[in-house]
């Protein structure tokens, strides 16, 4: 069994009279990319800042390698941040500022410059050593920030959200940088997003926090396909929910089931009565669930159409479709027009603890 | 609507307004020539007229202003050793009274910028700020009767077999610090007030205990604050002459001799007042390079 970087346990924090974390239990193991997703307020970060030792827990504990290091202060801790707004010191230099930890663990000037270049070459900053933070751009401190984190070799990395003040395009390149860059030191890294693309992306497994708890806990797969509460299916990924009289139509069952939006096909509706007008599933194929409705909204996205379809049975669902042969005139046709939705019943994913 | 408004427009105040925002020149002279003036003319005219005195004489029998250009009053300033004495205990004075306030104002500063809770911080402020609010020359006064001899310090520290400082150097000291404390206490309230919490915390995560924090990080990120406020401190306490005659006892600082010569040698006197000028512009040069006066 691999050992756990990793351990939370019942860990609770209350700020006044708000409980900001309730009952987190929490593994991450050992070189792990772990993801924590969740909306501003949800807690993640608070999570974050008592595994680095920012905060104390009201209470349950945290272990680092097995070790109980709850009471410890952050210096006491073989863990290291990266801040969201970098938190460079400004007087110091690149280097001075990629060096400071090793400084303060007292390695010999020489090492600790030879090892801050090093740090710098890996995340390609060769060249800016002697630059101030006011110096350089909002990506170029980002990876400052990451050289100082990573010189001391830290058990573990915690980033809290550092990708989020970058643009789209430097993020996602950041985005693969950063996974590269993990993969390479092999450190277990805890990163805390509210960006489900980036926590879907990157990671080996995510959680999901909604009101200081964990929705949901496992792999980028198995969170988008089979998302465990309502919350978590509108969250990661379009919300796609059929629930009460439109579920038992449509899908045959009582319950809440969660269909994801790339999974439908969106089928012109036929004139030989493939729809019925009862809003009952119409013949559909062996093995699918079909239902018919309106085109409420097309929304034309570029490599893709966003489909609002009305059901006849109740309720609305969103189907996204490649625009492999249609272009913006064609699908904006299809607005009010009459269609029926199809995708295959494995994609209907039951949601528990629904409202 | 459309039909009155251009008659709106035609007002003369709307034609002045109108023809002033196509000469943006002619905007900013109307706007800086009444400070401008005064800057020039009293301001930089009253330091030019020190300047110029410093090079006239007296007549030692008349004791009349003579117009006469010489450097005599600068090779006295020089060459005489009480002068130059004099000169050093002040700057000794204004730079133990910026110490002082820096090592006094910093906690202050700290708990008021960082450890209360932010509701009570602009009421700390307003505290700190109120003993501005009263005279100087009470305040000067209150520190008279609290160092004389039998008085409330001596009276309080009697209990321990201790005297205090009574008139003199150390008072001095003591009475400028309090008056100029406020001065200090902002700029590093600010400071303070201003360091991202994630910047301790980084130096914290990085492996550095408090106090090391508290050197590598806090202290050189406040320095630009410290210099700030030290220049108010410094400047004010070397231009000082009223505390010292207060509570210095025999203590003479270079303000008292300037005063002192005013009416006895206006030349000597003028040629004595460049000296102060002459210290806070070299200060304020070295202060320039922390970065301070940016900050400002």
């Amino acid at each position: 069994m691999e050992g756990k970087a990793i351990r939370l346990r019942g860990l609770r924090k209350v700020f006044g009279r708000t409980e900001a974390v309730s009952d987190v239990d929490l593994a991450v193991s050992d070189g792990e990319f772990f993801s924590m997703l969740g909306p501003s307020g949800s807690g993640k970060t608070t999570v974050l800042r008592m595994i680095a030792g920012f905060e104390t827990p009201t209470s349950g504990t945290v272990e680092l390698d097995g070790q109980d290091v709850t009471a410890l202060a952050p210096f006491e801790r073989d863990v290291h941040t990266v801040f969201q707004d970098y938190a460079l010191f400004p007087h110091m230099t690149v280097e001075q500022n990629v060096a400071y930890g090793l400084k303060i663990r007292k390695v010999p000037k020489a090492d600790r410059l030879r090892r801050a270049a090093e740090a710098l070459e890996s995340v390609r900053l060769e060249g800016f050593a002697k630059r101030r933070p006011a110096q350089l751009s909002g990506g170029q401190r980002q990876r400052v920030a990451l050289a100082r984190a990573l010189v001391t070799r830290p058990r573990v990395l915690l980033l809290d959200e550092p990708l989020g003040a970058l643009d789209l395009k430097l993020r996602e390149q950041m985005q693969i940088e950063l996974k590269e860059l993990q993969r390479e030191v092999g450190i277990t890294f805890v990163y805390v997003t509210h960006d489900q693309d980036e926590a879907l992306t990157m990671s080996d497994r995510m959680a999901v926090f909604d009101n200081g708890r964990i929705e949901q806990t496992g792999t980028p797969a198995e969170i988008y396909e089979r998302p465990a509460t309502p919350f978590v299916a509108g969250f990661v990924g379009t919300s796609n929910l059929l629930t009460g009289e439109s579920a038992e139509h449509v899908v045959g069952k009582a319950g809440t089931f969660s269909v994801r939006p790339e999974k439908i096909r969106v089928l012109k509706e036929t004139s030989d009565g493939t729809g019925g007008a009862d809003g009952a599933a119409a013949a559909p194929e062996p093995g699918h669930t079909a239902a018919t409705g309106t085109v409420a909204e097309v929304v034309y996205l570029g490599d893709a159409t966003r489909f609002l379809v009305d059901l006849d049975a109740g309720g609305r669902l969103t189907a996204v479709q490649q625009n492999l042969e249609t272009s913006s005139e064609d699908v904006a046709a299809y607005r009010g027009s009459r269609v029926r939705l199809q995708w295959h019943e494995r994609h209907n994913f039951p949601v528990t603890g629904a409202t | 609507m459309s039909e009155t408004e251009p008659a709106a427009g035609r007002s003369t105040a709307r034609r002045l307004a109108g023809a002033l925002h196509r000469r943006p020149r002619l905007q900013l002279s109307l706007l800086l020539s009444a400070p401008l003036t005064w800057l020039v003319l009293a301001y930089l005219g009253s330091l030019t007229a020190l300047f110029m005195s410093a090079f006239w004489t007296t007549d030692t029998f008349t004791s009349n202003v003579v117009k006469v250009w010489s450097p005599d009053n600068f090779v006295t300033l020089f060459t005489t050793g009480v002068y130059r004495q004099v000169a050093l205990r002040s700057v000794g004075v204004a730079l133990a009274v910026t110490v002082v306030c820096v090592v006094i104002a910093f906690p202050v500063a700290f708990f008021t910028a960082r450890v209360a809770a932010p509701k009570w911080r602009p009421l700390l402020v307003v505290a700190i700020l109120t003993p501005l609010w009263a005279s100087y020359l009470v305040k000067a006064y209150a520190w008279r009767l609290i160092l004389a001899e039998g008085g409330l310090l001596d009276w309080l520290l009697s209990p321990l077999g201790l005297d205090g400082p009574g008139y003199g150097l150390a008072a001095t000291v003591m009475v400028l610090t309090y008056l100029w404390l406020p001065y200090m206490i902002l700029p590093l309230h600010t400071g303070l007030e201003q360091i991202p919490d994630s910047l301790l915390d980084a130096s914290s995560d990085l492996g550095a205990r408090t106090g090391r924090t508290f050197r590598s990080v806090v202290l050189p990120v406040l320095l630009p604050s410290i210099a700030a406020g030290s220049v108010f401190t410094f400047s004010l306490s070397l231009g000082d002459y009223i505390a010292v005659q207060i509570v210095g006892g025999k203590t003479q600082l270079i303000g008292n001799i300037i005063y002192s010569n005013i009416t006895l040698d206006l030349p000597l006197a003028a040629a004595l007042g460049t000296v102060p000028v002459v210290i806070i512009v070299l200060y304020l040069l070295a202060v320039r390079r922390t970065g301070a006066l940016s900050s400002l």
